[in-house]
């Protein structure tokens, strides 16, 4: 089995992110692998544990976005590869994944390619879709169990998770498959990993490596601003006991028309 | 010819989504401006319904694609008869609902027509005739605007973030039967069925909602039966207290939703996480039961009206 999981580098989930004279800051918060794309790599580790081959973990963006590469290693991967060039500054959804899909057929032979739900910067949470769109494969997306894969047949029957509970979907491979956070708690990193990882010499693609040329972005971001303030009441509801208390909630919320 | 503003009606079996109507109320709004009507995009399998339901939302036509093919919702073959609707007719703007199956769809398209897909917008505004779609980004700390430069502009709707359309039970509208244009031996996957059923109020429709967290099991009132280890009766009591709260929710035709912690602690599944890493809510009462209100937790969940 050839397995490849995409993964990007994020600042942190509790990183308090503004902007600041036009510029998306986030103070000195940690950049983080996207938290979705952990589930992402425990998922490629645990069908390479069950059926063999190796995982190559592979990430769109700048020189810093070798550490995402490098947690990756950290918790398993055998390979990573940068794709990295400054005609991909400011690169939108449907370059990003011409760019992961001519990625993912230079390293040819893939069988599943795997993603995370959505990056949690721009919240697009397409890139799964669009990358297997380029390829021509299908799309197994919002994945929350692989309950059946037989590489030898080349089939895959995945659970997803959707609107009206979990859809059970079968698939010829090679197919691209993007996780939520039922697939499984990802692993910490080991120690021996760690110092493997940190010793890895990673490899960086350019456009050009992939025969790709530079496309101008079709969506752009004309401003990008902090949210208005929100106009927030607090009021503590207090009372002798929790009957009055409730009492007074009651009221309260009918009072606003919520209900 | 069809208009130039299109709305995706999205369907579950031909059970439409409400935010559907959602759509095609800011797809009315922006024809107003760009010009035409609304064409409503209706495709499944026996749905006539669903293209009923849409002119009495304000379609004034639909696309109506009616397949057995089209039985399960599958991205391929729903996204192939949308790209050739749309390279056929043109249209300037294609409105979903942020649903899985409308970002998917987009997403797809996108690909398809070599142009831009703008997510889970919650502003809709027409500047020198394109449409700038505002977006929450990083989780909703920041709001961006995307314009997209390429046509169509597919831009999909967050739940609840439009008004719906008041039905007219009397107006009508032009259908158009349109066929599929995959057949079955083209189309990759297969819909076996579904392991859980989706009972219940879907969370990210929910006009309330009741959440659980960590506090649940943490109600000194109860006594856990005898024989249970600590792990055990610390689950045993958040069961309990997620009784109470799915009693309040069916009271209040209120969604179940949960923290991460308690999803985690495995009180209850993910489907009910409410979150950055879970769903996004905006319901008009959101009520927390032992929730702390972590960042995380309020990505999904601070826009809702009463809290
Ligand atoms: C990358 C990442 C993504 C995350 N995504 C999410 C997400 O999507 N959703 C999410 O919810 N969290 C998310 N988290 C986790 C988040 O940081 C918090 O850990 C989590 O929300 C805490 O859940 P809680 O409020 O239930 O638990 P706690 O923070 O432990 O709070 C429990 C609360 O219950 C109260 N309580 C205790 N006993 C009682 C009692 N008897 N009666 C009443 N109240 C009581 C306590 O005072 C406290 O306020 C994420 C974290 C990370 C790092
Ligand atoms: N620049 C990138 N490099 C590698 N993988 C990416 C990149 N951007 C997005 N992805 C993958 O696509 C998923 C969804 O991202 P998005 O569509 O941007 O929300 C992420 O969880 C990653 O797995």
């Amino acid at each position: 089995m050839k397995i490849v999981v995409c993964v990007k580098q994020v600042p942190d989930s509790a990183a308090k992110v503004v902007v600041e004279n036009g510029q998306v800051t986030w103070g000195d918060a940690p950049l983080v692998i996207n938290p979705w794309d952990e589930y992402a790599v425990e998922t490629a580790l645990r069908q390479q544990e069950a059926h063999g081959g190796e995982v190559t973990a592979i990430s769109m963006g700048a020189e810093n976005a070798k550490e995402a590469l490098k947690h990756a290693l950290a918790m398993g991967c055998q390979n990573a590869v940068l794709i990295s060039d400054p005609a991909l500054i400011g690169a939108d959804s449907l370059l990003t994944a011409r760019v992961l899909a001519a990625a993912i057929k230079k390293i040819s032979g893939v069988d599943l390619a795997f993603f995370g739900r959505q990056a949690i910067d721009g919240d697009v949470g397409v890139t799964a879709a669009q990358t297997a769109r380029v390829l021509g494969w299908p799309a197994l997306t919002l994945v929350s169990a692989v309950s059946q894969l037989d590489p030898g047949v080349g089939t895959i029957q995945v659970e997803r998770s959707v609107e009206e509970g979990r859809q059970v979907v079968e698939a010829k491979l090679p197919a691209s498959i993007s996780v939520v956070k039922d697939i499984g708690e990802p692993r910490y990193p080991s120690f021996m990993g760690i110092r493997k990882a940190s010793r890895a010499e990673i490899p960086v693609w350019t456009l050009s490596d992939l025969g790709l040329e530079a496309s101008a972005p079709v969506v752009t971001w004309p401003e990008i601003t902090n949210p208005p303030k929100r106009e927030v009441l607090t009021e503590i509801i207090a009372g002798d006991n929790p009957q009055e208390i409730a009492e007074k909630l009651v009221e309260k919320i009918i009072e606003e028309k919520v209900l | 010819m069809a208009d130039k503003v299109w709305a995706y009606i999205d369907h579950f079996k031909g059970e439409a989504y409400p935010s559907s109507w959602e759509a095609l109320g800011a797809g009315r709004a922006l024809a107003g401006q760009l010009g035409g009507g609304v064409t409503a995009v209706v495709a499944g399998s026996q749905v006539k319904g669903v293209a009923e339901q849409a002119f009495q939302y304000g379609a004034d036509e639909v696309l109506f694609a009616d397949d057995a093919t089209l039985a399960d919702f599958r991205a391929e073959a729903y996204a192939s008869l949308l790209s050739k609707l749309a390279q056929e007719h043109k249209p300037d703007v294609i409105l979903f609902p942020t649903t899985s199956r409308g970002r998917e769809l987009a997403a797809m398209i996108a690909v398809d027509l070599k142009t831009g897909v703008m997510p889970d917008a919650t502003g809709l505004e027409v500047k020198d005739g394109a449409v700038v779609a505002t977006r929450p980004v990083y989780a909703g700390k920041l709001l961006s605007q995307a314009v997209c430069n390429a046509r169509p502009q597919l831009i999909t709707l967050r739940v609840r973030a439009f008004p719906a359309p008041e039905p007219d039970a009397a107006r009508k509208g032009k259908l158009t039967a349109v066929p599929a244009v995959l057949v079955e031996g083209d189309i990759p996957t297969k819909v076996a069925g579904y392991t859980t059923g989706g009972g219940g109020v879907s969370l990210s429709d929910a006009a309330v909602i009741v959440s659980g967290g960590r506090g649940i099991s943490n109600n000194p009132a109860l006594t856990p039966p005898s024989g249970m280890d600590e792990k055990q009766a610390e689950i045993w009591r958040a069961q309990e207290g997620f009784k109470m709260i799915g009693e309040l929710a069916k009271v209040l035709g209120a969604a179940v939703g949960a923290s991460r912690a308690a999803v985690d602690a495995g009180y209850i599944p993910y489907e009910h996480q409410v979150g950055q890493t879970g769903k996004v809510v905006s319901p008009d009462l959101y009520i927390a039961c032992g929730i702390s209100g972590a960042i995380q937790h309020q990505a999904g969940m601070r826009t809702s009206k009463m809290i």
